[in-house]
């Protein structure tokens, strides 16, 4: 415990070396996590097989990949990111210079979820680094293989002080939680969000939260079903279903329900063959505390596919539900197994009905041919974010922010909002010491006829804003010019 | 207490109704609050006199100018605001629709302060109204005229369940935050802001908190210090140092300390006269806690000029403190006063060390001839926000985010970036059913064949940018048609 007092303060010490600031600073650092991530694939890939079961093909994709892509936008981005915005000027200040500076926050928290603990920790370490901070990382104890390698690594590769990794479980957590940081960025569930936000505002440090919540996938009748159930059954049994943004339950019209089933029975032949077990794409579930979980929101219901399960290598086979009741213990709380429920509705009306009755989900996702219905759900309902006619892929557009609302988190990430999220936009306005003339119309003593002038000339402003503010900027110099030379 | 949570739950309903949130409901709200600031002018007024010692030009430019200008800004921007931002569409999304949308958050919290009564719940209150959401307003019941008219107006001029007002002290606040919003901003100082934010974790309710902090001001040697002098002297005794943007203290070399105490001295003349009791521009504390508080900062100090203070009607004079000392107690925290200490420091050096080991600022201020040097201070430095050479002035660009950091705050708003901190920007892609070969290749099962033509076509796309992106798309699809 005194060990992490210690790295935070060195942390600290380091960020306060100023070197961390640098543009060339960061780059460098940014190219070595890059060297890192291209010179220790196969240590990485090696990780997460033990810890998910993770073959290697898909999780390049999802891990690495994603990794790489993130890494070169922020290189290529980072100086256009970095500069200083300034503003249009308009004729109130025109002899002055505005801008928004970003500049660094400090010492940054870093807490990675088990599901992709590759990513979810190097994501955010990418945008923290390039907003010129120290970063302090914690990998999910959870997926322990991944979590030591990051803790091997990156020492090696990048600068100790500034980005050390503290592994270790809740105790640890909780000791690093009573640490002062600028900015905390927690990947996880929402329970644990609140307890990250409570410990955070001891300090009044300002916090990220990338929670969950149960996606809701509403299937319309006019679509594609089986282009539509392939696209669903991707994005609900990869990784067995963990994760954050999958499709967790369907809400459809009972006529299209065995539909469903049957093209979602197929998918699953088309991609992990009769014995699913032996399928060298299909994962785990992490552990036995959560196999037996997922396994116990089985009790009572209508298993349509599936529902085998074998504790000692914590499979799941990827399991349909049938009339779900929306009571039952499914839908409940996140899934986060492979576990499609499905719930049957009479309408969109229905289905919005049912989906805003629940806490505002992570993602939600739409089915339709008809684009109306498609805006329709998006206006009616709120989600972090949502794709239509498809699953995950809106948090894979560079420029779209990643996040939740409400329950399902607070702030976003990815790309360019990694960057401000980790940065202070700080509003800058220099003038310089002349023309104090102008200034005439703050000072006291404020006459009654001053302030007549000023409430007519800028009130008109209020009207005709740019007119306004010429004619109050001209206005305001001259009254000034004529309030000095009749002064006495 | 049960009346709030009633208040709070008619909100819910209000908003869950879905009338917040059309365009044309929000502008008419908004005009509706433009009509009100104009009719109850006199009464605002008065209010603010009652609770401040505001005088009726004073009040009239910081309070009710300041509205104007921001309804008016959001009623002009508001659809420009509003529409869905579409974002660069890359090779893989070019069929598709990709945006971010703005939407309302559902039912906000604001608590405002007692300095600028009327502002700081206006302010805030104009962008989570433009922002489509229901809003429960919770004036300062310490500037209690001005908390009862907001609570007398806003029922007459507003929708009664989207806007309900709730008055009240510790209690009714504490209770309030015990009841589930969609966001808080809180305006007000740190520790209140700690208690603020514990409250709000208990939901998940993001908040944006507009704090204080001790802002200092550094004068350089090479500057024209008359101006200077004014300039600070402007910022510092408005509203008798109640502004949370105020300078609160003044670092310089030793050499032009007594200077620059003449140019203040000079100016306070020019600003209040030789009776400063007496000139209507000059307030008064808000109340006797503090006021006391604030002339208990006075012991033991070296005072080059007013110090005078009668408590009956809360005064007290523009006062200038001299060779303060870094450890005393008026350099502990914010002053909030017309007490306005100058500590020495030899060198630029100094100032910023002496800066840096302080919580950071709300605002910073600098005063140089040398561009340079007011840059070294910004990059060197942290604070919300800074103006070189001049005080208080960057709180009045509109189209600027206006917020701390650190014990200063988190969050900001004004103009746009009140209705961005009140929307939910959430993104969307609008894909369609067709050209599902596209796919395949993210399909399991997944073959090396599958991955190494990935990694090629992905590793080759990032060094070579756009060819790379064409090569990828044409590779994809010639990729998919030959597994098929």
């Amino acid at each position: 415990m005194e060990r992490i007092e210690k790295v935070v303060r060195q942390a600290r010490a380091a960020f306060n070396s100023g070197r961390s600031r640098s543009l060339e600073f960061r780059m460098q650092q940014l190219k070595a996590l890059e060297r890192m991530v291209k010179e220790k694939e196969k240590e990485i890939l090696a990780a997460l097989h033990a810890d998910l079961h993770k073959s290697g093909p898909t999780v390049y994709n999802t891990e690495i990949l994603s990794v790489l892509g993130e890494l070169t936008l922020a290189m290529e981005k980072l100086p256009s990111w970095a500069a200083p915005q300034h503003l249009k000027k308009n004729l109130l200040t025109m002899r002055d210079e505005v801008f928004v500076n970003f500049e660094p926050l400090g010492v940054v928290l870093i807490i990675g979820a088990w599901n992709y603990p590759f990513v979810l920790v190097m994501h955010p370490l990418i945008g923290a680094i390039a907003a010129g901070n120290a970063v302090v990382v914690k990998p999910s104890e959870v997926s322990e293989n991944t979590a030591q390698l990051v803790a091997d690594l990156l020492p090696q590769y990048l600068d100790q002080e500034l980005y050390p990794v503290v592994t270790g479980g809740a105790p640890e957590t909780t000791e690093l939680l009573t640490q002062r940081f600028d900015h905390i960025l927690y990947t996880g569930n929402t329970a644990v969000g609140k307890i990250v936000m409570a410990a955070a505002a001891k300090h009044l440090t300002p916090v990220t939260l990338e929670l969950g919540g149960k996606n809701p996938c509403y299937i319309d009748k006019d679509c594609d079903l089986a282009v539509t159930c392939r696209r669903i059954t991707w994005g609900k049994y990869t990784n067995c279903g963990q994760i954050c943004i999958a499709p967790d339950y369907i809400l459809c019209d009972p006529s299209i329900q065995s539909q469903v089933v049957e093209n979602i029975k197929a998918t699953l032949l088309e991609f992990y063959g009769e014995d699913v077990k032996s399928s060298p794409d299909y994962e785990r579930i992490v552990n036995k505390r959560h196999f037996k979980r997922v396994v116990g929101l089985l009790e009572g219901q209508k298993i349509a596919h599936g529902g085998e399960s074998d504790e000692a290598s914590c499979f799941i086979a990827p399991t349909i539900l049938m009339d779900v009741s929306p009571d039952s213990k499914v839908m409940e709380e996140e899934i986060f197994g492979p576990v499609l429920p499905i719930v049957t509705v009479k309408s969109i009306e229905e289905a919005i009905e049912f989906i805003n009755r629940r806490e505002k989900p992570l993602a939600l996702y739409v089915f339709s041919n008809n684009k109306k219905l498609i805006r329709r759900v998006i206006s009616e309902t709120s989600s972090g974010g949502m794709t239509a006619n498809d699953v995950l892929m809106h948090t894979v557009v560079p420029d779209l922010p990643f996040g939740g609302v409400g329950h399902s988190g607070m702030g976003a990430y990815h790309g360019r909002c990694s960057f401000e999220t980790f940065s202070h936009r700080r509003t800058c306005l220099i003038r310089d010491l002349r023309l104090d003339v102008l200034n005439k119309m703050r000072y006291p003593p404020v006459s009654q006829e001053r302030m007549d002038v000023a409430k007519f000339v800028l009130l008109k402003h209020c009207s005709d804003c740019r007119v306004g503010q010429f004619l109050s900027a001209l206005l305001g110099a001259v009254k000034a010019v004529m309030a000095k030379i009749f002064s006495p």
